[in-house]
This record gives C-alpha cells, structure tokens and sequence, in this order.
C-alpha cells in the first residue's frame, strides 16, 4: 500500500526526512555561505531574481540548503519572504544614475559613453578548464596582486561613472516617443492577484520575477514565429542602483539610501508602424523593456520581448496572450503544480473507475 | 540558531487580508474572490490555498483535523498538520466530532459536521468553467452574467456520447440559485454533504489564487438535467472489510498476493469510530 | 406596411478609434471613404435608421468595407454600437432601448430573440462538439434542462436542414462547407426566434450548394414567418430572398426600397453602378 498507507504516514515521513539529512551530509565535505557567494554569484542572482528577494545572504543559504537545486531554492526564498511584512516602497528610481560595470548597444557601433564589455562569458570558448580541478592558491594569489597593479595604473574606473541612455538618441531623432512620467501607482503583484486586463506594472513584476528558463524559451518562441517580436537590443546594462525611502514626518521629506542592488536593464527596439502627423504611414520605435536582479542577461532580454509581445495583445500568438504568458512563467506555481502530481489521488481516480465501469455495463 | 515565526506563520497583516477576503467570500455564496496567495514553505498543488485559509482563521483555542484523500496519516495530511502545530502549537486531533477547524483534500467526512465547525477544503481548480473557456477575462464575465450554458453542454456532450454524464470527482454545483461552483475534487457521493451544511465550508485555490464559500444552510445543487439526475459512485454489495459498513466512500484495495480485490472506508478515521463501537452507521461489523 | 415593426434602428453609429479634432463633428468632418485620414479613426457605420416588419426579409447590399457586416454584428451585440438606439417589439422590453441594456440583458436577448448565422461557420458554431450538442447549446442558453426534448428538437431541426440524422453525434469539422452551414442555421433556429440575421452565409460554397442552401433559407422563411436580415456583396443573393433592400456605402445607407424597385429603377450612382456591372 506504500505511501498512503492509512497508518504509518508520520513515522514514513520522519525517516524519509533523515535520509535527506542523510545524504547532504554523508560527503563530510561543508559549504561555506561565503564561498557560494564568492564563486557561484550567477546561481545567487538567478535564485534571487525568480524570488524577487533581494538578499545574497539567503540566497545562498538558501541554495546551500536545497543542495544546489534552483528550484528548491527559489522556492523556499520565497516562503520566506511571506512571513515578512512589507514596511515600506524605494522611491521609483532613475536607471540613468546606473554606476555601470557593462554595458553595450548592439544598435549602435557608436554610443555616447563608448560599449563597454565588463565581465562576460559572451567572448570565451566554452571549453571545459581541466585547471580548475587543482587550483594553485598561490598562482592565483600573484595573479590577482598583478590585476589589481595593473587597473591602478588605469586610473578612474567606469563603475563610478553615469552614463547617457542610447534611447536618448533615437528620442531626440523623434524615433520614439516621448512619454510623460507616469506616477501612478504601481499595481503589487505581492499583494493583490492579478486581474485580466492587466496594466504594465503588473506585467513587469511577473516578467522580472518568472523563471529563467520559462521567460527565455517563450521570448525565443516569438522570435521563432510564434509571436511577432523579433527586436534589436538598444541597451544593455549591468550595474548598481542606489535606493532610496522616504519619510514624510510632519510636512517635510527625507530620503534615506539603504543601500545599492546590482541589476540588468535591457532596452529593446522594435519597429512598429505608426501614423506621422501628415498621415503617412511611417516606421516608428516601441521600446521592450527588461530587468532583473543580479547579472542575468538572458532573462533580460528575453522580458523585452514579452513585454513588447503583451503591449501588443493578439490571440494568433500564444505569446502576445497575457493569461497564457503571465500565468504559466513563475517557478513555484509550475513547479508546485506538476510536483502534486506525486500527492495520491485515488478518491478522485475511484470516482472515475466507477464512471468507467458503469459505462462499461451500461448502466446509469 | 532557530528562528522564530510568527503564529501562524504569517505576518498579521498578511492574515488580515485572507480575512477580508474570506468574508467577502462568504457574502457572496459560490463566488471566487481572488486574494494575492502567500507563497508556503509546502508547494503550490499541495494545499497552500486550504493552509493559508486555516491559519488566517486559526486561534489558540482551535482545535485542528487534517485529512487528506480520507486519512488522517496520508503524507499531505501530515505535512499540514506538522506545519500548522510547529507555527501556532494548537491541539491536534483525529476525532471529527473534536475538531474545530477540518482541512481536508478531496474528501468531506462521512460524520455529519456540525454548527459552529470549518470545514477548509483545498482546491487545485477553482475555475469550473475552465475547461469549456481558457480565459480567465472571460470566465470572469460568464460569472458575471449567469451564463453557464457551456457547463450544461458539457453534460449533454457526455450524454450524447456515453450515454451518462460522465463526470467524476469534482462534479460542478450550483450554489444558492446563482453562482456555478467547483466543489473541489471530492467524489461526487459527497456533493450532497455541502447542502444546507451546518457548518461553514471555505474553500481556498493557493496557486490559482481563490478563496471562496459555502456558509451554513445554503441551497448547493449539483448540476443534473431534468431527465438525467444526479448519480455517486456505488459501490454495489461491497461493504467495508473492517467494519462492516455499506453507506461510506470505499477504497478499491487490490492484494496483489492473494490476487484478491478488497474494500475498505475511504474515510480510516470514521471506520475505526465504528470498529470501536463509538459512532453507528449502517452495515454489520465484521472482522474479516 | 401592414403592422409595427418587430425591430426598429434609430441612429445607430459604430466608430472605431478616439477622434480627433478633424473628424469628431459630423457636419464638418472630412473622410477619405469612412477613414479619418489625420488620426486612423474609422466611421464603420453612420446614422443609420430602419425597421423590420414581421416576416419579412430586408437586404442589405454593399461592397466589402461597407459597413454592413458591422452593422449586423452591432444588431448581435457581438460588437458595442458607439450610438443609436435598438427597440424590439416584444412584451419584455417594449419601449426599452436594447442598446443601454446590461450585458446580461443584451445575452437574455439574445438567447430569446435572435438567431444569427455567420459567413464562417467556425463563428457559429462549436466545431468539437456534436452537431445535436451545437443545437442544444442554444436551447440550454434559453433555459432548456431537459435532454430528451432538446433531442427531439435538435433532430427535427437537422432533418428540417437535410443533415441525416445517423451523424447527428459527429462534429461539424467533419463536415463539408454546406453541411456547416445547414448546421449553424438548424441552430440559430432552435430557439424559434423571432428575427434571424444572415450574414454573407452562401459566400464560399459551390454554386450548386449555394442554391440549395437559399432554398432552404427561403422554405424557413415561408414555414416559420421568421423575420430576417440577410447581409451580401451578391445581388443575386438579394434579388432572391429580399422582400425590401437597403444600399451601403462607406459605413451609410445611400439608397433604400423595395428589392425590384431597387434593382430595376436604382437612383443614386453608386447603385446604379453595383447593378449595370453585374447585368
């Protein structure tokens, strides 16, 4: 009778849990927090960016306990996070005061600021290093002392520079359009549930907080044909973002830094046809926009495209369908809901058996 | 270092709004309230509606079953419990009777519930008219204007082409004259239990983000054409191998050794009740 | 005409798009067909008034971008007229604009009242369900719960439509194009309703076919009394089955009469120019 078992359920779960203690500890070997955070910084990002919890420290405890497994570790980040009470909204803040540690523009050859690469495995050869088996402390030890000498000589580094946004350029070319600010209240995908038709805030947060691997095959999909966005990268950039509180305390306003968090924004163009003023038909520019948490570049550009997908609604494309892109992206609800599978269901599959039989016989 | 949680895990502010939205739910008899759905420490699918339905409404003085599929040892059952007595240290039993909150998953206790009782059912698919409309815009406005007419045809397809409906667990009802309702999966035999149920039934959808009620003594139909009624599960002669019983919900119990099929109470907890002579039903006792 | 009309159009106005300063007053407005040539705004159906009389077929004629099969999807409520006003002479809603209703009004009405046959079937109709159950959805929307009488219905509709009844239980995918066709009008007439609007239902079928299926439209019409509306860029079409034709033209009725009358004596140009290029 196995797990469902009428009796026995406890004593079966206990033991199932020990060998789970079992067999994360049997290797006698330990993982420091530290070294996840030092070495594993794309892991600790990608678990903090689908938790939509900004905290490396748990993120990597979290990854320690699950075992490295991303999806257990999103998820208990997660619960986590519902126990905590929301206290306070950062000011919105302004990506153009991004301290920059990468940035390109695969639409210009030429951007005001210049591309600058950063840290990146784009340009290496996936080739796997045989070196990294035994690492020499002391090698890596002159290399870095070498390194450091060496961005010395340099001089003052990009990351404390701000930088002008490349749409800037096609805005001031009247190739997009200039909006103004919208200061309405962002809806919480936190607090409320979403509500069909969503607005654009709503759509950002599921985007940015969607599993990597889900957002990314439904933005490849619409390139693919199965959507039509097929966009240039405008601008992508990875760098610090201060934020800021407020408090109003009688009548006067502060703001308070509580610190910086690192993200990836993408700006994505895509032409669309619109209406110039002497009714012609012309081509004009939408922007996609992406962002996440960490250095996740893939995801970024991947939500660009949703977005510009979903601010395009059509039910040709299973991309260009909000309910069908929204709902089915984030890592717990997919997770969770193909997991139950696992839980019995032999009431519900006796109901059908009876069905079945009765047919069979045909009788009512 | 151990960390300590909220009662009841959640932030008050959190329990607050389940709250609201549980009366709201029960105000409007059938009809789904959306609420923003916490993420749990156990997985969306395993019961986080029905779990944060019950320790929203939870008070040190409660006194929690948990079931699932009819037993209070199932796996999910004792996960639910495990969490629920670590976060809020209330009394746990397994005796219906005792019990003022009862989460269950796909099963309504075969003992009557009674006023004054919660019975917290977890949903998987609070949308029953899901399968005839993918839109969750447009299943909102069918709602809205009473128009269940895909519902009712689904039926009459069954019928067309199987001679029967051919519904099994999960069998839509309609609740107090107006909304069309997904009574969770439990077997169609325990549809009836939730008309003019004196105790209050919630219903609670943790992935799909639902809460939603039956109150006391409210009218709830199960659909059914005028020549068509509504049919359970039977289960012929069989009766209960342990207790003897013929009006319970029976597990199929296949002995693979003595290539023998057996039945036994779906529901373990009311089976030992009668094996120990503490509650009556209908059937002999006999020890097999 | 003999009696009051069983439906009446005041006005009815259908606008796709916000308006801008160029197009927003209609006595100054300046179009290139119904399109607002300074902000995309389509005038899709303008000022447009007339009334149906029981049992009678009214024609509405025009080329493709018309306006015309808007109009009919504004008398559905499948679409939301911008405008105008709607009255049906039945007991429920004497003296009621149909237009203001609630949606669940307008469903009401048109679960009871109206039946509608769309140019492509797969509108129509449910093509993975059953012929019968594509006929019983409509009866179960009017209030039906009873499988055997919707059964009997359904049958004597299909047979009224020449499907034969051993392939009542298959789908309508399965079927040819005529066969759907005859399919979506034995279900739009299930609930015998008083108007039934016909748009473009023979455009696509074979010839032969085409012919078959007026036939049957016209026998409906003369067994049943049923008022219609029956949409076509066919003249052919119209000069069989209309009784009265109206004539659109950039989203407005630029001429109107009865059938002969229009098609042997057209007035304006543009009618004149539809009718000498078919002869």
């Amino acid at each position: 009778m196995g797990y469902v078992a009428v009796k026995g359920g406890t004593e079966a779960i206990e033991a199932s849990i020990e060998r789970l203690r079992y067999n994360r500890l049997k290797g006698e070997r330990h993982i420091e927090i530290e070294t996840i955070l030092a070495t594993m910084k794309g892991l600790v990002d990608q678990v903090m960016s689908e938790a939509s919890l900004y905290a490396p420290m748990l993120a990597a405890l979290a990854i320690k306990q699950s075992e490295g497994n991303v999806e257990e570790a999103v998820f208990t980040l997660r619960a986590h996070r519902s126990t905590l009470p929301r206290l306070y909204y950062s000011e919105a803040i302004e990506t153009g005061d991004m301290r920059i540690s990468r940035r390109i523009s695969s639409s210009f050859k030429d951007i005001p600021g210049g591309q600058i690469l950063g840290a990146t495995t784009d340009y290496t050869h996936r080739l796997l290093d045989f070196d990294l088996l035994i690492e020499n402390q002391q090698e890596e030890k002159q290399w870095l002392q070498h390194y450091k000498e060496k961005i010395a000589q340099l001089g003052e580094q990009p990351s404390s520079q701000v930088f002008p946004k490349v749409v800037e350029y096609l805005r001031k070319n009247g190739l997009v359009q200039t909006y103004v600010d919208d200061n309405r209240e962002p809806f919480d995908v936190t607090k409320k549930s979403l509500q069909f038709p969503t607005d654009r805030s709503a759509r950002l947060q599921t985007l940015t907080r969607g599993q990597t691997g889900a957002v990314t095959s439904l933005g490849y999909a619409s390139m693919r044909g199965y959507g039509q966005v097929h966009p240039n990268v405008g601008e992508l950039r990875v760098g610090m973002m201060p934020i800021h509180l407020s408090s109003q305390n009688e009548s006067e306003e502060e703001q308070y830094y509580i610190g910086a968090i690192e993200v990836t924004e993408v700006e994505s163009f895509v032409p669309v046809k619109g209406v110039s003023e002497e009714s012609e038909e012309a081509l004009d520019f939408e922007i996609g926009y992406g962002m996440c948490y960490g250095q996740n570049e893939t995801k970024a550009i991947a939500m660009s495209i949703l977005d510009q997908c979903l601010q395009h609604p059509s039910s040709d494309f299973p991309t260009h369908d909000e309910e069908f892109v929204l709902l089915h992206i984030d890592s717990v609800e997919s997770t969770g809901f193909i997991s139950h599978l696992k839980l019995p269901h032999y009431v519900t599959f006796q109901s059908k058996l009876d069905r079945a039989r009765k047919g069979q016989k045909g009788e009512e | 270092m151990t960390r300590l949680h909220q009662f009841a895990f959640f932030d008050e502010g959190s329990k607050k709004e389940i709250r609201r939205t549980i009366l709201k739910a029960i105000s409007i008899p059938g009809y789904q309230v959306p609420f923003s759905s916490r993420e749990m420490p156990i997985a969306r699918g395993w019961g986080t509606g029905g779990l944060q339905v019950t320790l929203a409404i939870i008070g040190q003085e409660d006194v929690l079953k948990v079931i699932d599929q009819g037993s209070d040892e199932s796996v999910n059952a004792v996960n639910i419990k495990k969490l629920v007595e670590k976060t809020t240290g209330v009394t746990i039993t397994e005796k219906t009777a005792e019990a003022t909150i009862i989460q269950s998953r796909h099963r309504i206790p075969e003992q009557t519930l009674t006023e004054g009782q919660v019975l917290v059912l977890q949903v998987p698919a609070p949308e029953p008219l899901r399968s005839v409309e993918k839109s969750e815009r447009q299943t909102k406005i069918l709602h809205a204007e009473e128009e269940y007419s895909g519902a009712w045809l689904q039926l009459f397809e069954q019928i067309m082409k199987y001679g029967q409906t051919n519904t099994g667990a999960d069998h839509p009802v309609y609740v107090a004259g107006r909304y069309v309702m997904a009574p969770s999966p439990i077997p169609r035999f325990d549809n009836h239990k939730m008309n003019h149920s004196e105790a209050l039934i919630l219903l609670g959808a943790g992935r799909e983000k639902k809460i939603y009620a039956v109150p006391p003594y409210t009218d709830v139909r199960s659909l059914a054409f005028e020549d068509y009624p509504f049919t359970v599960e039977s289960f012929a002669t069989e009766a209960c191998h342990l207790c003897g019983a013929t009006d319970t919900y029976l597990d199929e119990i296949i002995d693979a050794d003595k290539d023998k099929v057996y039945y036994q109470c779906n529901d373990s907890h009311h089976c030992l009740e009668r094996v120990n002579g503490v509650i009556e039903g209908k059937g002999d006792i006999s020890y097999a | 005409m003999h009696d009051e009309p069983i439906l009446k159009i005041q006005r009815l106005e259908k606008v796709f798009g916000r308006g801008c300063s160029h197009c927003q007053h209609e006595d100054t407005r300046q179009l290139e067909k119904n399109f607002c040539p300074y902000c995309g705004t389509v005038y899709a159906c303008r000022n447009i008034s007339f009334e149906l009389f029981p049992g009678e077929i009214l024609g509405i004629v025009g080329e493709s971008g018309s306006g015309k099969s808007t109009l009919m999807q504004c008398l559905y409520f499948d679409e939301t007229a911008t405008g105008g006003e709607m009255f049906i002479n039945h007991e429920d809603f004497k003296g009621k604009n149909i237009f203001a209703l609630s949606n669940q009004q307008k469903r009401n009405v048109r679960n009871h009242i109206l039946g509608m046959v769309y140019q492509n079937p797969t509108k129509g109709l449910k093509m993975n369900f059953s012929s019968i159950g594509n006929i019983a959805e409509k009866l179960i929307a009017a209030g039906n719960r009873h499988v055997g009488e919707m059964e009997r219905v359904g049958m004597e509709l299909l047979d009224k439509v020449h499907i034969p009844l051993f392939r009542m239980k298959e789908e309508p995918k399965r079927f040819s194009g005529g066969m759907q066709q005859r399919v979506q009008i034995a279900k739009a007439l299930s609930n015998y309703p008083p108007i039934l609007f016909l748009d473009e239902v023979t455009t696509g079928l074979d010839l032969s076919v085409q012919a078959s299926v007026l036939d049957l439209i016209k026998t409906i019409q003369r067994e049943m009394g049923i008022s219609m509306i029956v949409v076509s860029h066919d003249l052919a079409v119209i000069r069989m089955l209309a009784d009265r034709t109206m004539v659109m033209l950039n989203g407005e009725v630029i001429e109107a009469g009865l059938t002969d009358q229009v098609l042997e004596d057209p007035q304006d140009a543009y009618t004149q120019q539809l009718v000498y290029s078919l002869l």
